[in-house]
């Protein structure tokens, strides 16, 4: 099987909130294999946002090891992170997070923009991760000209544009009615089965939960289950 | 992200605000403008001031009658006539340092021709002054010495008298009459324009030292001179010709040590370079405040900076999200500071280029703009720009990727 994915051992993250410390997350260990699809689910303050950031290297964990592809990131510099983000891990958000003045093509080029891909590549990589996500006959369109199942899949376009390992969706259908969410479900279950992307997503709804393989709950800043989801 | 790229977010992001960034561009226009306008302003005032300088003759050194001592009576400072028609043909034969000299009387007198009359200055010099004035012909000629000596009666008139006396009429052989004694116009001095101090130099007649202290000025002691006028051979040695003059007159006078001159030495160009200093410390002056301007151009720049980066946290996040490293947000908001700074500062050239023409033609203030100044303040623009510009993309670059993500 090889090195796994994402390899987390007794991670603990403590916020400091004025006098009082925070424990977001408890002796948290998890290990995820290349390729699986696993739905982390718990209610709010539950921290499972706080893994997903520890997870997209945007913060450090307080204690614990992080390996993601067998590379420890815990300790690396903000901008090895950074470059960590932009290599091997993309991000597809409950907001979409586009940027409004760009068009979806340009959206997509965003991440190789700061790899220094030239030009042409660039866009030719883009329309490719727009076509993957079938959303490339909007390429020249502005965010705001997009309906929220069309955004979403340009920021999935963008999330994978660099051929990422990882992908960590935050709720990534809580603005999209039902059957957008299928719809888009179902682009993430081909990227982790046709890509061998291995895919984090956290919502509270258990039924986008029923896409993933694997189901982790979170309570009070640890996993209360850790278990397969039945073939339906 | 490389310049390029950064170049062409920063662009677009301006484009976005466009009100905004001109309202801020405005700033940076108005302080180098003003920077550009006032420097030309003070170039133009010094270069006239030197040219001014020239135009009183170079090496010039001014010998007066009386003491200079401070402090106590200085009674009859130029006034008594302690200078000789022989201290000045001394000063002029016998020292090293000093090329020539003349002994110079002065006065006033109405000049007469015809049925014009003005009254203007008489100036009675031997041939030297002309040379020691670096006054050239605009016709005619000088007189001679053999004319000093016979106490001619031929003048040499400025280039204001003529006009006034003659209008259109060549002057060059006529007779005028100074103080009714008539005179022979032998040649007319070219224009000189005012002095440093403001008079008009060619409104003057130059005669025969002689002449002027016997049949116009009169004189109270025969062979005492108003003043006598010397010139150094070369710049370098001014000082030395004011120590050998000083020295000579001494000696001529009977004047032991620790006892008073009856005569004092001024050098013109020393003078004349106090003038040059004031007006540069003016033009600096002018500068400085010019520059508070840009100062605030560049603070206008900073605060909308700021702004900005308040305003795209969100978009700074996503940016981070998708790899962005520190250097690069860092380099795209300096960049869009440097674009807004650069801008205006290129405009502002135009705009204080264009002011002090207009400047000098209106207000008939001469500027000079010099390739320096329009160059530094370029890159004085663009120096606002990365130092004011600094800050905000510092804290841009700084912001923590969740929280800027969480950002509404």
């Amino acid at each position: 099987m090889g090195v796994p994915a994402i390899e987390v051992e007794h991670l603990g993250k403590t916020y400091r909130l004025g006098e009082v410390n925070v424990e977001a997350l408890r002796d948290v260990s998890l290990t995820v294999d290349r390729g699986e699809f696993i739905a982390i689910m718990g209610a709010s303050g539950s921290g499972k946002s706080t893994l997903m950031n520890i997870l997209g290297c945007l913060d450090k964990p307080s204690r614990g090891t992080y390996r993601l592809d067998g590379e420890d990131v815990g300790s690396l510099s903000r901008d090895a992170l950074a470059t960590i983000r932009r290599m091997k891990i993309g991000f597809v958000f409950q907001g979409f997070n586009l940027l409004s003045r760009m068009t979806a093509l340009e959206n997509v080029e965003l991440p190789m923009i700061y790899g220094d891909t030239p030009s042409p590549v660039r866009r030719e990589r883009a329309r490719e991760a727009l076509r993957a996500v079938g959303i490339l006959d909007r390429e020249h369109h502005l965010p705001s000209q997009m309906s929220g199942g069309q955004q979403q899949r340009v920021a999935i376009a963008r999330a994978i544009v660099n051929a990422p390992s990882l992908l960590l969706a935050d709720e990534p259908t809580g603005n999209l009615d039902t059957a957008t969410s299928i719809d888009i479900m179902t682009i993430f279950q081909g990227l982790a089965t046709d890509r061998g992307i291995t895919m984090v997503l956290v919502t509270h709804e258990t039924e986008i939960a029923q896409y993933s393989k694997r189901i982790v709950r979170f309570r009070d800043g640890r996993i209360v289950s850790d278990s397969p989801v039945a073939a339906s | 992200m490389n310049i390029y790229a950064a170049s062409k977010v920063a662009y677009r992001s301006l484009r976005a605000n466009k009100m905004r960034s001109i309202l801020t561009m405005l700033g940076m226009i108005i302080g180098v403008a003003a920077v550009i306008a006032m420097v030309s302003i003070g170039a133009g005032a010094n270069e006239r001031i030197s040219a001014q300088i020239a135009s009183v003759g170079s090496n010039l050194i001014l010998v007066i009658p009386g003491s200079t001592t401070s402090g106590g009576l200085r009674s009859g400072f130029g006034g008594v006539p302690t200078l000789t028609m022989a201290d000045a043909k001394a000063i002029g034969k016998e020292l090293a340092a000093v090329a020539r000299a003349t002994p110079s009387v002065r006065g006033s007198a109405p000049v007469v021709y015809g049925n014009q009359n003005w009254s203007t200055i008489i100036q009675g010099v031997t041939p030297e002054f002309f040379q020691i004035r670096d006054w050239a012909l605009a016709g005619g000629r000088y007189f001679t010495g053999a004319e000093v000596e016979a106490a001619a009666k031929v003048a040499v008139l400025g280039q204001t008298v003529a006009d006034n006396l003659f209008g259109e009429e060549s002057p060059v052989g006529k007779i005028v009459r100074i103080k009714r004694v008539p005179f022979t116009v032998a040649g007319i001095l070219e224009k000189k324009g005012q002095s440093p101090q403001g008079q008009d130099q060619d409104d003057i007649v130059i005669v025969p030292v002689t002449s002027a202290q016997r049949k116009i000025l009169g004189s109270a002691h025969i062979g005492t001179v108003g003043g006598i006028l010397a010139q150094a051979v070369d710049a370098a040695s001014i000082g030395e010709a004011e120590r050998q003059i000083v020295e000579l007159l001494k000696q001529r006078h009977r004047i032991g040590p620790g006892q008073e001159n009856d005569f004092s030495v001024r050098n013109l160009s020393e003078m004349l370079a106090v003038a040059e200093e004031s007006t540069r410390i003016m033009s600096l002056l002018l500068g400085a405040i010019a520059s508070v301007s840009l100062l605030v151009g560049g603070i206008g720049i900073m605060n909308i900076m700021l702004v900005s980066v308040t305003e795209r946290t969100r978009e700074i996040g996503i940016r981070m999200a998708v790899g962005a490293r520190e250097r690069d947000i860092l380099l795209q908001f300096l960049i869009e500071a440097l674009v807004l700074a650069v801008t205006g500062g290129a405009i502002g050239i135009l705009a204080g280029v264009g002011g002090s023409k207009l400047i000098s033609l209106f207000a008939g203030w001469s500027t000079l703009i010099s390739s320096g100044a329009v160059f530094l303040a370029f890159g004085f623009s663009a120096a606002v720009g990365i130092f004011f510009g600094f800050y905000p993309a510092r804290k841009a670059s700084r912001l923590d990727p969740i929280e800027a993500l969480r950002y509404e």
